[in-house]
């Protein structure tokens, strides 16, 4: 098995690894940078537990090698708060609608929201409904996963709640 | 939420507040510690070789190549592990009554069992050489349904036939059959529940490792890390306390994760072995394939009610496939034990059984006894129907309201606090019916199909003392000297928010901030033994220490402030962190000045006190507390497509206090989510060589946010028995969701018909079934070839023609009673032996039976050559036992009633 040297920015910093062609972006952001936040809930891509932002797009990263990550600056859900242990306004929502249980699906949750949210874009509550319906919950119901994503939805068009 | 909490009184600070959760920070930024977390020095990875068969005997095992690659450090097969002695054990904490080896020995009894563990420096290089591990079989044909199970070859070679648990009549009761048959309105209701996946979002998994000779330090994700620590020391015979389970975020469980099994017990035992650390983290594939699943179950609920719709007298007939090795066998004893225990119903009856099969063993999943509400609910709202009464209407009727308690289920259990009638009132107030009938019929003309279902139901929460597993909870609370307050809690959670709820009812209790409260939980060294998520418990059982410690200690805190401040206790108050004295506002002192004085300056303490603010209570509740609930839902149904979409849900449950609602409200809706999942879409097919089909969430299908409406919700109030009034919540969704749903759908239906058989989930193709009148989905097709089957099945050892019809009275052969006779009783708890003495006289007989528990004498009646006679007993309960025994010759066989534990066959010769 051929290893590769690969080279990238996770939550700001360079990181550099020897990987497996064979890794996924998944193993490699958890156990060889130590981003456990990412979790692993199928592996096959459906669940989205594992979703990470690459180059500012929501990515699953059981479904991505870690050599294709060469480049690339990412985001995981560790880095989104402020340095200073302020939630991103993804993460606060999602506090304070009990978005979740066993924080297990979270944050994949949080990375689709936060990268379909970031700058000025400005989602439609259905354009926000449609990506989550990529995340399987097992916990919630989705009750406090809808009420946060039409929070932010609005808050987004600037009639915030 | 108001400031009146039933239970606390209007003093309630933070009980019944939608405060925010102690946990999410710490989840929302990556920061939870799941066991794929944990990562210890010189630690290696495991993989598990299965069987591909459902099957067979194992004949060889070479494992050379996969021992060859590098990165391998070990194979092992059952062998090697049997150096270890380890015996599984059940929920119940009893050794399985099936050996149930960790690795297959030599032979395997469902695909996917483990044969071989590989350890390596990787999951990657695990998998590699699991997959270069070469195991001959010789395959044998598989039971794998429940139709197999029923006239095929043992699953365990031990016994002979494949029935793991029986209770009921195996011959339904000539009276009860009368009553049935003779009654006015007469409905049938067969449900066929798939076997589904519990599929928490963090699969099952395990690192263990021998730190120090006689210890063992296991993170493991599970529902009790006490739970996992008494197993695991029965399980390898050594102390509870040798044994350090830590488990601090678990992503959902469900009743997956209750106990070790196969796979988590391997990885233990290897790394006693190997005496490095080891990893095992179930992938999805292996968890769809080979977790213990939960449900598949059959059952046939009949129901007779009066001209005024009143219930006359019911009998069911369940069957449940329990996999090759249960993790508990299910006979179903607890669905009927609750299938009709908020109905006034007069007369039941009932055969339940388990039974082996080639298939992956059965393990629990939210609500496991849930069937009893599904089919009395759906059964109910068919029995509207075709009675042509409102379904409301004829739950009114029967239900059982408050103002009939205290009185006793059909079975004998105790009601005294139930409200499932009034949880339908208030459910009625808050949803005009006659306007969605109205709109519902509009609908129809427009070839629009809505449909309606209302559901009610009780549910046994909290139940502690009647099950050895299942006992109360410990709180120990204390101020530490800087004034905050710690919590070291026998409670887990799993997503249940425990750190946040019992924080909730200590602030409260106390008089602290909430923000000054930190609760410890998920580590058995640290808290007393709690069974933890297991019967919708913690709230209720761990509630009720956490107010009771806090109470304590609060009266600790004014004891002391009073000596103190020269105050009498009375007159002391605690609020936010702070100590007043009643009328005396510059007399108040922060609970940390206090706090330091109990700790570091015993000589200002009263002499009794002690030094220090520490209490401890563990809480042993009333044996079981129920919550009761009313649901509704408005469904339309696409008669194009079958497809259902889901307009409306309310919920209307009475969990008495409400800790914190949002929490409830939480717990509600995961479980209506799972029963939403469970109607429409989760299955777990195997197919007839026993392979699960299903090995991908593209394949198994779990609802998405696409298919959960929002839920509304009313709170009724009702405080319950137990210290602060609560009752548990956490399983009702998933056993309310699914017959509210079913009843939704099947009201769309009506214009079509009747569902005929319910088997779940009720695709699209299945629903189109009825809608265009034809076997589209090819449901009909299989039962039928299955009925046929069965039919012309040998008849299994078990379904020998029952006894006591068999010896019809015979008119020539003279028969004498007189005499003694040896008898041999076949009960559920296995063969009664005992020797019986008869004298007859005319119509009457008396004399009596000894049995190693010693004589009882009796007398009864005798009409040709049938002897009646009851026998009141003390164990294991008290019951009466009802005689009735046929004499032929030599011979004598009957059946005996034993009360609600069905009948037992009696036969005999005389001596
Ligand atoms: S783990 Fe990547 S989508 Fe499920
Ligand atoms: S919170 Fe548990 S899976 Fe979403």
């Amino acid at each position: 098995m051929s290893d590769h040297q690969i080279g990238l920015t996770i939550n700001g910093r360079r990181h550099v690894a020897s990987v497996e062609g064979r890794m996924t972006l998944a193993d490699m952001l958890r156990d060889d940078a130590g981003y456990t936040g990412v979790h692993l809930g199928c592996e096959h891509g459906v669940c989205g537990a594992c979703t990470v932002i690459v180059d500012g797009r929501a990515v699953r990263s059981c479904l991505m090698l870690a050599v294709q990550a060469d480049e690339t600056e990412i985001k995981t859900v560790e880095g989104l708060a402020e340095p200073d242990g302020t939630l991103h306004p993804v993460q606060q929502t999602m506090r304070e609608e009990h978005a979740l249980q066993c924080g297990f699906c979270t944050p994949g949750v949080v990375m689709t929201l936060a990268a379909l949210t970031s700058g000025n874009a400005q989602p439609s509550e259905e354009s926000l409904l449609k990506a989550l319906s990529g995340h399987i919950c097992r916990c919630t119901g989705y009750q406090g996963i809808r009420r946060a994503a039409k929070r932010l939805a609005a808050a987004g068009s600037g009639d915030a709640a | 939420m108001n400031a009146e909490v039933p239970g606390i009184g209007a003093a309630a600070r933070y009980i019944g507040k939608r405060v925010l959760r102690k946990e999410d920070p710490r989840l929302l930024t990556g920061r939870g510690q799941f066991v794929d977390d944990i990562s210890l020095p010189g630690m290696l990875h495991c993989a598990f070789a299965r069987s591909p068969i459902a099957r067979g005997r194992i004949v060889s095992i070479d494992s050379t190549a996969a021992r060859d690659v590098p990165g391998v450090h070990a194979v092992y097969t059952a062998e090697d592990l049997a150096k270890v002695s380890f015996t599984m054990h059940t929920f119940f904490m009893v050794p399985t009554s099936v050996k149930t080896p960790t690795l297959a020995e030599d032979h395997v009894a469902y695909v996917g069992e483990p044969v071989a563990l590989v350890i390596a420096d990787s999951r990657y290089i695990a998998e590699d050489a699991a997959s270069l591990i070469e195991v001959d079989y010789e395959e044998e044909d598989p039971v794998v349904t429940l139709a197999d199970a029923k006239s095929g070859q043992p699953v365990h070679p031990e016994l002979e036939h494949n029935i793991a648990g029986q209770m009921g009549d195996e011959d339904i009761d000539e009276d009860l059959e009368a009553a049935i048959e003779g009654a006015p309105h007469r409905v049938t209701q067969r449900v066929i529940h798939p076997r589904i996946s519990q599929s928490p979002m963090e699969t099952r998994g395990v690192v263990a490792t021998r730190d120090g000779p006689e210890e063992l330090t296991l993170y493991i994700t599970c529902q009790s890390p006490h739970t996992i620590a008494r197993w695991v020391s029965l399980a390898l015979g050594l102390p509870q306390t040798a044994i350090r389970v830590i488990a601090k975020d678990v992503g959902g469980a469900f009743g997956l994760k209750n106990h070790p099994w196969k796979e988590e017990s391997s990885v233990i035992i290897a790394a006693m072995l190997f005496g490095r650390p080891l990893k095992w983290i179930e992938d999805r594939y292996e968890n769809l394939t080979t977790a213990n699943p939960a449900r598949e179950q059959d059952i046939t609920l009949r129901i007779a009610f009066d001209n005024d719709g009143k219930l006359v007298a019911s009998h069911s007939e369940y069957d449940l496939n329990n996999g090759a090795y249960p993790q508990a066998v299910d006979d179903g004893m607890a669905a009927q034990m609750f299938l009709w225990s908020a109905y006034k119903l007069p007369a039941y009856g009932f055969l339940t059984r388990a039974w082996y099969t080639n298939t992956t063993g059965l393990a629990a999943y939210r609500g496991p006894w849930a069937m009893e509400t599904l089919v009395r609910e759906t059964a109910l709202d068919k029995a509207a129907r075709a009675i042509g009464i409102d379904p409301v209407e004829l739950r009114r009727r029967n239900l059982v309201k408050l103002s009939d308690q205290p009185t006793a289920s059909v079975l004998g259990l105790p009601l005294e606090d139930i409200t499932p009638a009034e949880c339908l009132e208030k459910l009625v107030e808050n949803f005009d019916i006659a306007a969605f009938r109205k709109e519902q019929a509009e609908a129809r003309e427009q070839g629009r199909y809505l449909g309606l279902g209302v559901a009610t139901y009780i549910e046994p929460t909290a139940s502690a003392g009647s099950m050895g597993v299942m006992t109360g909870e410990l709180a120990q609370v204390r101020i530490e000297p800087t004034g905050k307050v710690t919590a070291t809690m026998s409670t887990h959670s799993q997503g249940h928010g425990t750190a946040t709820t019992m924080a909730q009812v200590i602030a409260d209790r106390l008089g602290v901030p909430y923000e000054d409260v930190t609760v410890f939980e998920g580590d058995n060294s640290r808290g007393g033994f709690g069974p933890g998520a297991a019967g919708s418990r913690q709230g209720v059982i761990a509630g009720g220490a956490a107010i009771k410690a806090s109470e304590m200690l609060a009266d600790k805190v004014k004891a002391l402030a009073a000596h103190l401040l020269n105050a009498n206790p009375e007159n002391i108050t605690i609020d936010e962190g702070m100590v007043h004295v009643e009328g005396a506002e510059e007399m108040s002192r922060s609970l940390s000045e206090i706090a330091g004085i109990a700790y570091g300056e015993p000589d200002r303490l009263p002499q009794d006190l002690g030094t220090g603010l520490e209490v401890q209570y563990r809480y042993q509740p009333p044996p079981m507390t129920f919550t009761s609930a009313a649901h509704a839902c408005v469904v339309e149904v696409d008669a194009e497509t079958g497809f259902v979409k889901i307009l409306r849900w309310i919920s209307s449950e009475d969990c008495g206090t409400v800790i914190n609602p949002a929490v409830v409200e939480g717990q509600i809706s995961g479980g209506l989510a799972q029963g939403i999942g469970m109607v429409l879409l989760e299955e777990m097919p195997i197919d007839d060589r026993g392979n699960t089909t299903a090995a991908t969430y593209k394949d198994y299908l779990l609802p998405a946010i696409s298919d959960i409406p929002d839920f509304e919700f009313l709170h009724a109030n009702t405080p319950s028995k137990s210290i602060g009034g609560m009752r548990g919540v956490g399983e009702g969704g998933a056993i309310i969701g699914p017959p509210t749903l079913v009843n939704a759908i099947a009201d769309a239906l009506s214009p079509f018909g009747e569902i005929d058989i319910l088997e779940l989930p009720l695709t699209p193709s299945r629903i189109l079934d009825l809608i265009e009148g034809r076997d589209i989905s090819g449901s009909a097709a299989r039962h039928q070839a299955q009925a046929g089957a069965q039919l012309e099945a040998p008849a299994a050892a078990e379904a020998a023609a029952p006894a006591g019809q068999a010896a019809a009275p015979s008119s020539g052969a003279e028969t004498r009673i007189d005499g003694d006779w040896k008898m041999v009783m076949k009960t559920p708890m296995g063969d009664q032996e005992m020797t019986g003495h008869f004298e007859t006289d005319g119509g009457t007989v008396s004399g009596y039976l000894a049995s190693p528990e010693g004589d009882q004498n009796f007398t009864g009646t005798v009409d040709g050559n049938v002897v009646k006679f009851d026998l009141k007993v003390d164990k294991p309960m008290k019951i009466t036992l009802k005689y009735n025994l046929t004499f032929e010759g030599d011979s004598v066989s009957g059946k005996v009633k034993l009360g609600m534990m069905g009948s037992a066959k009696l036969s005999g010769e005389r001596l």
